[in-house]
């Protein structure tokens, strides 16, 4: 099956690569532009873990084909950190709540997060169990993910107190 | 699993994709959103030789109220539904139910005209669909015709839409502030397809008697279901508690369930009872 040239912005950066049409963006991500950040868990849809941004919205990279993507800018996990390294207050939230254990599903909550905390309007507890029920933890660490998104959502001035679900 | 290979193809144009698809016919699929057709591909479970792209079409990314029609383009995502993109029951009823649609990041992509031509059984637009009585429209190269939602729903995954045509378009009714609409479901987990849904739209008369009444039912069989019989119970007269609830137990009895292990058809009747019950009583408590 023939390849077709495709340019990609991915956290900002350019990439050429060439994909047979069936590749998902979650397969270039990683194989082509070499950004192994956005894991793969079920390739069909369920699990969330290669949740990236599309032109600014949370969308599930194994539904997507490259192709689609082509002249779109995309931002993965990799995009997050300043480029010294140093962890955004979401990502310092994770760590300093044990956000996570294994780490596996981390990429895509923490990008499923970041596209919640850009949305216009203030977050509250019904909205992040909402909009966090998209993604599985194999670890079922639930509560700290949970934990570490509002702390990051207080921190950045997104928090709204309402009624906290039992 | 991945995807089987396909020719992939990108119009630009609404004329440039129906004629892709009068070349390709059976063995070409529009894939607009992707959240049912990829997963889909992935199984293995449908292989298309050519996916015609339609997401660089413009003309198609379009939502607008028209001579008291909601008209939803083939591009418009369930996203765009969240808040309501008309005021009034039609807004509302469609917000109401978009929360409901999968989760937050499959809503940016999937399309309300695809989930009407995956006809899935428990698609809450195809439920919608047929309670307010959508109408499809569907081209093919040169030619066009209007499906009402009635006859577009015909079997699991089947509907009206043949090989060679688009659901470029499908419309909705703009109902006035005398409408009444409600939308309950039930599933086990956020996010999951319903084990039962009902959507609900009454029409009350100066009297506050129901004029008109229209009562559907998702996730229950093989295709949404219009409770005919329920409806007409409430005809003529105020919606009291007790009518709502005899309705409801109608609704419960008017349909031949899908029975599978997990769920019997004595529960599938029983969730259609109570879904009834609530979608009625809450579009009636605001």
């Amino acid at each position: 099956m023939s390849k077709t040239p495709i340019r990609l912005t991915v956290n900002g950066l350019p990439h050429e690569v060439a994909v047979e049409p069936r590749r998902t963006l979650a397969d270039a991500l990683r194989d082509d532009c070499g950004l192994t950040g956005t894991h793969l868990g079920c390739e069909h849809g369920v699990c969330g873990a290669c949740t990236v941004l599309l032109d600014g919205e949370a969308v599930r990279a194994c539904l997507h084909f490259a192709i689609q993507a082509d002249g779109h800018a995309i931002r993965t996990v990799e995009g997050l950190a300043a480029p010294d390294g140093s962890l955004n207050p979401l990502q310092r939230a994770f760590w300093e709540n044990h956000g996570l254990q294994c780490g596996f599903c981390t990429p895509g909550f923490l990008m499923l997060a970041t596209w919640m905390l850009e949305q216009p309007g203030p977050v509250d507890e019904a909205r992040l169990r909402h909009v966090l029920s998209s993604n599985l933890c194999r670890c079922t660490g639930y509560q700290n993910i949970l934990t570490a998104v509002r702390t990051a959502a207080q921190e950045l001035g997104k928090w709204r107190e309402g009624a906290t679900p039992a | 699993m991945k995807c089987p290979p396909f020719d992939y193809h990108a119009p630009r144009s609404q004329a440039e994709a129906l004629a892709l698809l009068a070349r390709h016919g059976e063995e070409g699929k529009i894939l607009a959103g992707g959240q049912s057709l990829v997963p889909t591909m992935a199984f293995r479970l449908a292989r298309p030789a050519s996916l015609i792209d339609i997401n660089r079409i413009a003309e198609l990314d379009t939502c607008r109220a028209e001579a008291n029609r909601l008209r939803i383009g083939a591009l418009a995502r369930h996203a765009r539904f969240e808040r309501p993109v008309v005021p009034g029951p039609t807004g509302a009823l469609l917000a109401r139910a978009a929360e409901h649609i999968a989760h937050a990041p499959i809503r940016t992509r999937g399309t309300f005209c695809g989930s009407l031509a995956h006809a899935d059984p428990a698609s809450e637009w195809c439920c919608i669909a047929l309670a307010l009585g959508a109408e499809m429209r569907v081209l093919r190269e040169g030619g066009e015709r209007l499906v009402p939602a009635a006859d577009w729903f015909q079997a699991v995954f089947t509907t009206a839409l043949g090989p060679d045509e688009l659901l470029a378009e499908a419309s909705l009714p703009i109902l006035g502030p005398d409408w009444r609409c409600g939308f309950a479901e039930f599933n086990r987990r956020a996010g999951d397809f319903a084990l039962a849904m009902a959507v609900t739209a009454l029409r009350l008369d100066v009297a506050g008697h129901v004029a008109e009444a229209r009562i559907a039912l998702g996730g229950v069989a093989g295709t949404p279901v219009l409770a005919r019989e329920a409806a007409a119970s409430l005809l003529g007269a105020p919606p009291t508690p007790d009518r709502l609830r005899a309705a409801a137990a109608l609704a419960a009895e008017g349909f031949e369930p899908t029975e599978d292990a997990q769920v019997p058809a004595d529960y599938r009747r029983d969730l259609v009872r109570a879904m009834t019950r609530r979608a009625l009583e809450g579009s009636l408590a605001a």
